[in-house]
């Protein structure tokens, strides 16, 4: 399938100020040097926070990694999650049409999607509210047919259900997902065949269906405060990611907006949300323009890259806005770094990374552990 | 059939606690420390003599696999990567795992990883497991919270952080080069072996990949003895497995069972019969979709292990991904839309499978509507030879085999349906 970008693209994109923070949180997952590899998921969190992937998005997401622009659009462009033309502003559908969910009546779901939305996938219905499109195996076959929508799976589904559903999300309802039929998750319907007798009871809803109840508006657009991302793994009571210096309770506007309300007219992410949504604005440090070269001095350029938290493409940067050794980064005020960081698309990490102190030992001739890898050329 | 107690997933439904208390009620993280105690060669020695093959499909010795780790490293860091890319049509039985017993996969990390040597694991999830992932990852949260991860984990001094990350809708990626390749951030392209990941494998370290299913009962087997999971199945084929039955069967189930259940128990116990009785079935896909399909008459008495199934029946135990299709299906067609599967996630790496798979798709898609000429099926047959054997990774061969299944067993309904299109009669077979 031909796959290529929208012809008609947005100006620019940023992640909201949670997104961001998660997006920095998840490169942490990786060893240093391979931010790289936390590609598909800020990708995806672009997509979910959009709804589809722009050409500005997956060019910041590769700017933020330190990517070429062409490596990123390669991940989009290879990966069928990844959708590159607008979807449906309330959900966009996609219907298992693999063999079990094919004989189990998946023909008749489409033929629902064709009815409901549009004769063809990726074409907005007449209200711009849905699109969908055909998915090989979504892996929920002893549940068949199913279709996905949003992040959630309905399961065990008829021709006349899924309609119903259709129509519950047109009207600004949220359906609670998992199998329509009565059953809990993927037992036999006609009742337990095994673990009997571990009996316990069980809870109302299956692991999947409770965390969307959880979550009640489960077909919104994500903008990070649903389930916060934390990061055990850097210790404990380190922060995870910097606090966003900027940003204002309009940058996680409601981009689902323009869909009704449910019937409370409260989603139920509303209260939660306000809770933690609105980064504290921190007091604003005044900016200061640092020394700047036009070119580096006599004797060349340092290696930037020996700092850690700094890779070549931040190199580039930093270069382009006229820093080239070791010294002029250890002399660096605060405000110099505020103007540094508000020049750069991922705030934060001067002093996270702690180039300030990192700059000074390599400045005055000594090594870094960092830098001893990166002369063993163990890291680049 | 199995009895309860010897169930390994025993929280499968998810109807009991998910939580990590209830996974210590019901025995699991007990006793973990004193595993590890007892050292690398131990956990791999008991693991070769439990049996256990990989659950992912290809039934690859687990602890033969483990040994393959280098023993001392030379500087560079080890890796487990836990295959979670479930994708293969059919198969659905890690989903139940890491929603409902994740603990089971967790703890299993744990210790697979202490025994290659590794401080560090990921798990790759398939993207569209969504719900899935955030119930992983809260489970993970919670071991780190109770100690069970990070520094000393578990109390055993073994430094361990697990990590979760997630794809985007690629099923090559569940081959294991192909995911590593994804996971460093790359399109999900196969890479040519050797030299094998434990060798180099994610970011250039040793690293083995391994199934959900095949990490999830290593703690079960080490607490309770190698012994007592070859004692279910034949020989070769130990333990106890996921069985994921859909289709037309009466209530089709994930259910674990012992191996080398027949498969009328498998689908009477369980399933509730075929949907229309045993004369109704017409064909089975005992394995998921990479393996060849078989005619119902040969599956009533079939013996779901991984040498019947190859040995017998030349198809294949796979994932334990059971589809059953009776009377009412259209073969041909069922066939077709797997076709249309692999065409759909051929990486595009290598033309024979790049090409091949379009082009027996297409040449499906024809026989499925009697558009074509009988020697066709012959060519079609040549076409699939062609591809087997001579791609990088198995894709080739998994786009190849269920074609060859249905020309193998279903050659007079092609043949049939070609001939009723050419003479616009129903044929004697299709008219029933």
């Amino acid at each position: 399938m031909l796959r290529r970008l929208y012809h008609d693209q947005p100006e620019s994109f940023a992640f909201t100020p949670e997104n961001q923070k998660w997006a920095e949180a998840q490169i942490t997952k990786y060893p240093e040097g391979r931010a790289q590899s936390a590609v598909i998921p800020l990708l995806w969190r672009a997509q979910e926070q959009e709804g589809w992937l722009t050409r500005p998005a997956i060019e910041y997401v590769a700017d933020m990694l330190g990517m070429a622009n062409i490596r990123a659009f390669e991940v989009a462009s290879f990966y069928f999650m990844f959708q590159l033309t607008p979807t449906g502003s309330v959900a966009h559908v996609q219907v298992c049409g693999t063999t079990s969910c094919m004989i189990c009546g998946a023909e008749k779901l489409i033929e629902v999607c064709k009815d409901k939305i549009a004769d063809k996938p990726f074409t907005l219905s007449e209200d711009g509210k849905f699109t969908w499109e055909e998915v090989e195996c979504l892996g929920a076959c002893a549940n068949a047919p199913m279709v996905q929508i949003g992040k959630d799976y309905f399961e065990d589904l008829t021709a006349e259900r899924f309609a119903e559903i259709l129509d519950e999300l047109c009207a600004g309802k949220v359906p609670v997902p998992g199998p329509q039929n009565g059953r809990f998750a993927s037992e036999p319907k006609s009742g337990l065949t095994s673990l009997k007798e571990f009996d316990s009871g069980k809870t109302q809803y299956n692991a999947s269906v409770q965390l969307a109840v959880d979550l009640g508006d489960t077909v919104k657009r994500i903008d990070g405060t649903e389930v916060p991302i934390l990061t055990p793994w850097l210790g404990k009571g380190k922060p995870s990611a910097p606090k966003a210096k900027k940003g204002s309770a309009s940058d996680t506007a409601d981009r689902s907006k323009g869909r009704p309300a449910d019937e409370t007219g409260v989603s139920k992410q509303a209260a939660p949300a306000k809770a933690t949504a609105k980064p504290e604005p921190a007091a604003e440090v005044a900016e200061a323009e640092p020394a700047l070269l036009t070119a580096p001095r006599e004797g060349g350029a340092d290696d930037l890259k020996k700092l850690k938290g700094v890779g070549p493409k931040l190199e580039q940067t930093l270069n382009e806005l006229g820093f080239y050794h070791f010294d002029q980064i250890a002399a660096w005020t605060e405000a110099e770094i505020a103007w540094v960081d508000n020049r750069l698309k991922f705030k934060g990490r001067i002093t996270r990374d702690g180039w300030i102190e990192q700059a000074k030992t390599l400045a005055a001739g000594e090594d870094t552990e960092f830098s001893k890898r990166v002369d063993k050329g163990d890291v680049y | 059939m199995l009895k309860d107690q010897d169930r390994i997933f025993t929280n499968i439904y998810g109807m009991h606690d998910r939580t990590l208390a209830g996974a210590k009620a019901r025995g699991h993280w007990d006793g973990t420390a004193g595993i590890i105690e007892k050292g690398r060669d131990w956990i791999v020695e008991q693991m070769k003599a439990s049996g256990l093959r990989g659950r992912g499909g290809a039934g690859f010795p687990t602890g033969l696999k483990w040994s393959f780790m280098p023993k001392e490293s030379d500087g560079r860091p080890a890796y487990l990567v836990v295959n979670a890319d479930e994708s293969e049509p059919g198969t659905c039985k890690d989903r139940e795992i890491m929603r409902h017993d994740p603990h089971t996969l967790i703890e299993g990390c744990l210790i697979a990883s202490f025994a290659m040597g590794a401080h560090a694991c990921y798990i790759y999830i398939r993207g569209e497991y969504i719900r899935e992932r955030e119930a992983l990852q809260r489970a993970i949260d919670e071991a780190y919270d109770a100690g069970l991860l990070g520094k000393n984990a578990a109390g055993s001094g073994w430094d361990f952080d697990l990590y979760l990350h997630h794809g985007a809708g690629a099923y090559i990626c569940g081959e294991e080069t192909a995911l590593i390749e994804s996971l460093e951030g790359k399109k999900g392209m196969p890479r040519m072996k050797p030299p094998f990941p434990a060798g180099a494998g994610l970011y250039g370290c040793p690293t083995t990949v391994n199934n959900v299913e095949s990490i999830a009962v290593v703690p079960t087997i080490l607490r309770r003895g190698p012994e007592w999971f070859a004692g279910f199945g034949r020989p070769n084929n130990a333990g106890t497995k996921l069985f994921a039955i859909s289709g037309h069967v009466n209530n089709p189930c994930v259910v674990e069972e012992a191996m080398s259940i027949s498969f009328e128990e498998l689908i009477e116990k369980h399933c509730g019969g075929i949907r229309g009785g045993w004369d109704n079935l017409l064909a089975v896909i005992p394995g998921g979709s990479s393996v060849p399909c078989v005619r119902g008459e040969n599956m009533r008495d079939a013996i779901m292990d991984f040498d019947y199934l190859r040995g017998e029946l030349g198809s294949g135990l796979g994932t334990a991904a059971v589809i059953v299709m009776d009377k009412s299906t259209d073969i041909v067609k069922a066939i077709w839309r797997l076709s249309k599967f692999y065409k759909h996630e051929s990486c595009g790496q290598c033309t024979p499978c790049r090409e091949g798979t379009g082009w027996m798709m297409r040449v499906m898609d024809r026989l499925v509507k009697g558009e074509a000429e009988p020697e066709e099926i012959d060519m079609l047959w040549d076409v699939t030879k062609q591809v087997e054997g001579h791609t990088i990774c198995a894709l080739g061969d998994a786009a190849a085999w269920p074609i060859q299944g249905l020309i193998r067993n279903f050659r007079e309904e092609i043949e049939d349906r070609i001939k009723a299109q050419k003479t616009g009669r129903m044929g004697a077979m299709a008219a029933e």
